[in-house]
């Protein structure tokens, strides 16, 4: 093995790389970025850099003494566009063919958008460059509209709330973040926007947007309602940035299939974002757009590239910050899993609870509760049974401190 | 080793707690990490290497000591 290519430059792309340095790999590294900025941290964008509390520059990941302490030929600015998996070869965007011996593919995922999303005053939330235009629009103290109530469409919601703006959540969904927590959680997280006064337009689908002049004027209803607005923040989620893998006979379904060691062929691995793969711990196929994924998963494919074989079994953890409030999770959360209150009280805005499915705890979840939480997760490594809860209804905080 | 730790970055994950709980704690109140050894012993090194490694914050940065390097 001679080389070894990473596409995406991200959180995912830049962990491979960095791992395979500190495990050894002393050969050819080909970094491939499509944005022409060096590597840059996701989770601040919905939050300090849009309120304005961090500088963009704050987001970067490495310094440039670090990166070029990589030992690695740096492509930013530079997009693949076709993978030859035969022929061992990856084609830029500018015609180059770079050839590789094994391949880490680390493409992340693009955020969907609507039909004229093309108008002035319509955002999506992906990039840095992203996050620096909505800043700036935001900036104007215009009436704004989030669509879509998951993680990033309340984070930006209680971002732009922060800065003292007129601001609706539309969300088809009866609350907030419903898919990830279900019902019980949404109707907190709703209750915690209406308290910042956020108002919130759940229940009802966007149909379309609305604009004059080439601009967006607002947001229209499924029933007939329309919504003024500024400013519209697509936040509908995100697709899997496989476009470029089309036709390289690799398994394309809800992102990149991978077996459970990220190995999508042989020497072709898949991390972050763009990954699915079988996660023997919850004995379930899952892809996963959390921040902490993406380093572990990158880790983990890096290993297997090198030799080992380690299936990539974690307890996935992810948080989202909005106003005051911290929520962290870890594991996972089945819609029609159990849910109890196993430590303090919502109404005090500081609880824990957990989460059943099939006679295991399979998720815990923290709202303004990290040690109770990172002690909780305990019994989501250990596939605790959901007894556990039934016959001790709740822990005490001294026993979960 | 030196351990430096970012406690305006600190988002609480509590991640270097899980790897390295000798060196690393969490306030009680808000979870934010708290160094508990500035300079831990060798045997401990790679453990915090790992909590660099996974915190999702980038609130961790380590100095190895000159005859390490």
């Amino acid at each position: 093995m001679k080389r070894i290519v990473i596409v995406g430059a991200s959180a995912a792309g830049l962990t491979a790389a960095e791992t395979l340095r500190r495990r050894g790999w002393d050969g050819r590294l080909t970094l491939i970025g499509e944005e022409s900025r060096p590597p840059y941290d996701r989770p601040p964008l919905s939050k300090q850099i849009l309120t304005g509390a961090w500088g963009p520059e704050r987001a970067t990941l490495r310094s440039l003494p670090d990166l070029a302490r990589l030992r690695a030929d740096l492509r930013l600015g530079q997009r693949a566009v076709a993978l030859d998996v035969p022929g061992r070869r990856v084609r830029l965007g500018g015609g180059e063919s770079i050839g590789f011996d094994a391949l880490v593919i680390a493409t992340g995922v693009a955020p969907r958008r609507l039909p004229d999303s093309d108008l002035a005053g319509v955002h999506v939330l992906r990039s840095l460059d992203d996050a620096i235009a909505l800043r700036a629009a935001l900036r104007a103290g215009p009436r704004v509209v989030v669509v879509g109530a998951g993680f990033l469409g309340t984070e930006v919601a209680a971002a732009a709330r922060a800065m003292g703006l007129d601001v609706t959540v539309a969300e088809p969904e009866p609350v907030p973040v419903r898919r990830p927590f279900g019902d019980r959680i949404g109707a907190l997280v709703a209750a915690l926007h209406r308290d910042h006064g956020t108002r919130l337009r759940c229940g009802v689908p966007v149909r379309r947007l609305r604009g004059a002049g080439g601009r967006v004027t607002g947001v229209e209803f499924g029933d007939g309602t329309t919504l003024p607005a500024d400013i519209v923040v697509l936040a509908l989620g995100a697709r899997p940035a496989t476009v470029w893998l089309e036709g390289s006979g690799l398994r394309l379904g809800d992102g990149v299939g991978c077996d459970a060691n990220c190995q999508a062929a042989p020497g072709i691995y898949a991390a972050g974002d763009v990954a699915s793969w079988p996660n023997a711990h919850f004995g379930t196929r899952m892809r996963l757009e959390h921040r902490m994924n993406a380093t572990e998963q990158a880790m983990a494919a890096a290993g297997n590239l090198l030799g080992d074989v380690t299936p990539f079994a974690p307890v996935p953890y992810f948080w989202t910050d909005q106003y005051d409030t911290r929520i962290q999770a870890y594991g996972i959360f089945p819609p029609d899993a159990e849910m109890r209150i196993v430590h303090g009280d919502p109404s005090d805005s500081h609880f824990a609870a957990a989460y059943g499915h099939h006679g295991r705890v399979v998720g815990v979840l923290g709202w303004n509760a990290p040690r109770q939480v990172r002690t909780l997760r305990r019994l989501v490594v250990d596939r605790a049974p959901w007894t556990t809860f039934a016959a001790i209804p709740a822990l005490s905080p001294a026993t979960v401190n | 080793m030196k351990v430096i730790v970012d406690q305006n970055k600190c988002v609480a994950s509590g991640q270097c707690v899980l790897s390295a709980p000798e060196v690393f704690d969490q306030r009680a109140e808000d979870g934010i990490v708290v160094l508990r050894a500035e300079t831990p012993p060798e045997g401990l090194a790679d453990d915090v290497r790992q909590a660099v490694a996974l915190c999702p914050a980038q609130a961790i940065w380590v100095e190895e000591q000159e005859d390490e390097q």
